[in-house]
């Protein structure tokens, strides 16, 4: 080291412990106490689901002619049964897995085409963004019910096409999102100068781009989850996604429907479920979204 | 021969507009521009906003497409053979002037400035070693901030960072655009430092772009006045200063803030503001701020002439028709004009 240049007085010595922005973001996210409650909810719904064939205390699946809508708090039906005598507890712990999943599966595989299309859209800029964003206009054109309800219906009933038609559905505003932050981002000076470093677009989308069109992009994505888990459950309902007798939250509400004037409280009670979720999903997105805003 | 040659140089930025997107205007940003750069020196470049200083910058960088023109570095026309671009963006850099938004939020100091040289083939280790080197040099220590993110640091500190990371490539020429500008005067005078003694060690050439004639006149060695895209006078920095020949020149140097009180000036020496590059005036293009100004200088284009100055120190050469002595300019006496 030459010693041509000593460092200026400002720099004090002292010894100051970085946190990285990940960091940062995970420290405000514990004290958020709202948004805490919320992840461990879903958590506790992800684990219910993931194991439930040892949690579920029956058969969801079994029915019995004899015991038809019991009442919350019957003996051996603690939240009671359904319309053919089946346990409520075992099915919609049962129920959780398929919801959560058509709930979860589109959002994820919109957010990677819609990040991909939105990031080539707003990096290459031009005829290629027009292109994109034109079409993605005709798919707004859409209320997004009516889009996922049309989908389906062509496709025909089943969970893998419920799944292609809610994936269709969410790639356009995924899109938009991450084509608006890649353009906010694509024109700041850091970009500017990885290219006068003669580095290659696809390094600078990798290195310099992803980091920070990812997490805003994600954060959007999961709000949009309690959008996609009603929806999936709008389609059981009309029908179009899962068939009986599987357990799911929204058909069970669609074939619970008959019995909302004899027994209202067990029926309501896959509608408590998808709240639960759906609400949880939201909150939870909103704290990381308060989370990720470090003003500097 | 000079390290970087730059002929001829114009960049227009159409306007789309109207009902089929077509393009209805043109904002002639860099219209025309030549001048070198020796290997060594520091070029200061001065001029209003939107004169096309930056513009310019980003031209040699080759970060905009430029429309007509030659740009050489050491000899070589850029994108030839000899000097692909990425060459050459190995050996030019540059500094910007925003010291938060030019680096990324999302890395590491360290890996900011190692990021270049990786993009250059440096192995991962020998880059983030490069970079803690290129730290200490700058000022910053090393233990104490590779681990940092941009925003924990001061904005001096940032482009102390900045530096850093433009010489990570080893570059021979460095482009600053307005890189001092955004600092407060006491941290402007450290990097100020900090460039100088930079310059002596890597046997560096600088490019500045400021609009602080007391930053230029500091660091320069040779000064370029830029005026609506178009060079109005360019020589050694004592003979600008001290001996300005174009009339635009002159009255930037006297809106110059002095401490002196017996030198400072109450009234504005240039009235309002540049004209609109989109419609340049015909003619000289100050014209439309000159006292000077005459019927000559509304019908003819002045031409670049040598006014002073040597080969060896750089000539000093201005773009006005009271230069001329046979411009029909009433003024058109060098000698009278000077005094």
């Amino acid at each position: 080291m030459s010693a041509l240049f000593t460092p200026a007085p400002f720099e004090t010595p002292v010894a100051i412990v970085s946190r990285g922005y990940w960091a940062t973001v995970w420290l405000r996210v514990k004290r958020d106490k709202v948004t805490m409650v919320c992840a461990l909810v879903l958590l506790a719904l992800v684990l219910m689901a993931l194991f439930a064939p040892w949690i579920a205390p029956k058969d969801p699946m079994a029915s019995s002619m004899l015991k038809r809508l019991a009442a919350i708090g019957s003996e051996g039906y603690w939240l009671g049964s359904d319309e053919l005598g089946r346990d409520m507890l075992s099915r919609l712990i049962h129920g959780g897995r398929l919801s959560l999943f058509i709930g979860i599966a589109p959002v994820l595989n919109a957010f990677v085409i819609g990040t991909f299309l939105g990031v080539m859209a707003g990096f290459l800029g031009g005829t290629t963004n027009t292109a994109i964003m034109r079409t993605i206009d005709v798919f707004f054109a859409f209320p997004s019910v009516l889009l996922a309800i049309a989908i389906s219906g062509a496709l025909g009933a089943g969970i893998f096409n419920s799944i292609v038609s809610l994936t269709i559905v969410f790639i356009p505003p995924i899109t938009r999102v991450a084509e608006s932050v890649t353009t906010q981002v694509r024109n700041l000076d850091f970009v500017e100068a990885a290219r006068a470093s003669g580095a290659e677009a696809f390094t600078i989308i990798r290195v310099h781009i992803l980091g920070n069109v990812l997490g805003p992009v994600f954060i959007y994505a999961t709000s949009l989850m309690s959008v996609c888990m009603i929806l999936a459950a709008g389609l059981s309902f009309l029908g179009l996604g899962t068939k009986p007798p599987v357990p799911e939250w929204g058909l069970m509400l669609n074939t619970l429907r008959s019995a909302i004037y004899t027994n209202p409280w067990v029926a309501a009670l896959p509608g408590v479920m998808i709240f639960t979720t759906s609400i949880c999903f939201n909150l939870m997105s909103d704290g990381l979204r308060q989370a990720m805003d470090i003003k500097e | 021969m000079s390290l970087l040659d730059v002929q001829g140089l114009i960049k227009h930025f159409p306007i789309k507009g109207g009902l089929l997107n077509r393009e209805t205007a043109t904002v002639r940003a860099v219209d025309g521009i030549s001048f070198n750069i020796q290997a060594g020196e520091t070029l200061g470049v001065v001029g209003e906003s939107g004169c096309g200083k930056s513009t310019t910058a980003r031209l040699i960088m080759h970060l905009i497409a430029m429309d007509a023109g030659n740009i050489a570095f050491d000899g070589k026309t850029v994108g030839s053979t000899h000097l692909p671009l990425k060459e050459l963006r190995r050996q030019v850099q540059m500094v910007f002037q925003d010291s938060y938004a030019s680096l990324n939020p999302r890395l590491t100091i360290e890996e900011s400035i190692a990021f270049g040289p990786q993009v250059h083939g440096v192995p991962a280790a020998q880059a983030r070693q490069r970079a803690r080197d290129l730290l200490d040099k700058v000022g910053l220590n090393p233990a104490q901030f590779v681990r940092r993110y941009p925003h924990e640091l001061s904005g001096g500190q940032r482009q102390r960072v900045n530096i850093a990371r433009a010489l990570a490539l080893e570059p021979r020429l460095i482009i600053l655009d307005e890189s001092v500008s955004a600092l407060d005067k006491s941290v402007q005078a450290q990097v100020l430092n900090l460039l100088a003694d930079l310059k002596q060690e890597f046997k560096l050439t600088y490019l500045f772009i400021s609009h602080d004639l007391n930053v230029v006149q500091y660091i320069s060695d040779r000064v370029m006045v830029m005026y609506l895209g178009r060079i109005a006078e360019i020589g050694p920095v004592e003979e600008i200063y001290a001996n300005p020949r174009h009339p635009y020149t002159r009255a930037l140097l006297s809106a110059m803030p002095s401490v002196d009180p017996d030198h400072r000036t109450a009234a504005p020496p240039l009235q309002g503001d540049p004209p609109n590059p989109i419609n340049p005036p015909s003619g000289c293009r100050f014209r439309t701020r000159c006292t000077h100004a005459e019927a000559v200088c509304e019908q003819r284009e002045p031409t670049f002439e040598t006014v002073g100055g040597s080969a060896s120190q750089g000539h000093h050469a201005a773009a006005c028709h009271m230069m001329v002595a046979a411009s029909g300019h009433s003024k058109s006496n060098p000698v009278a004009v000077a005094a």
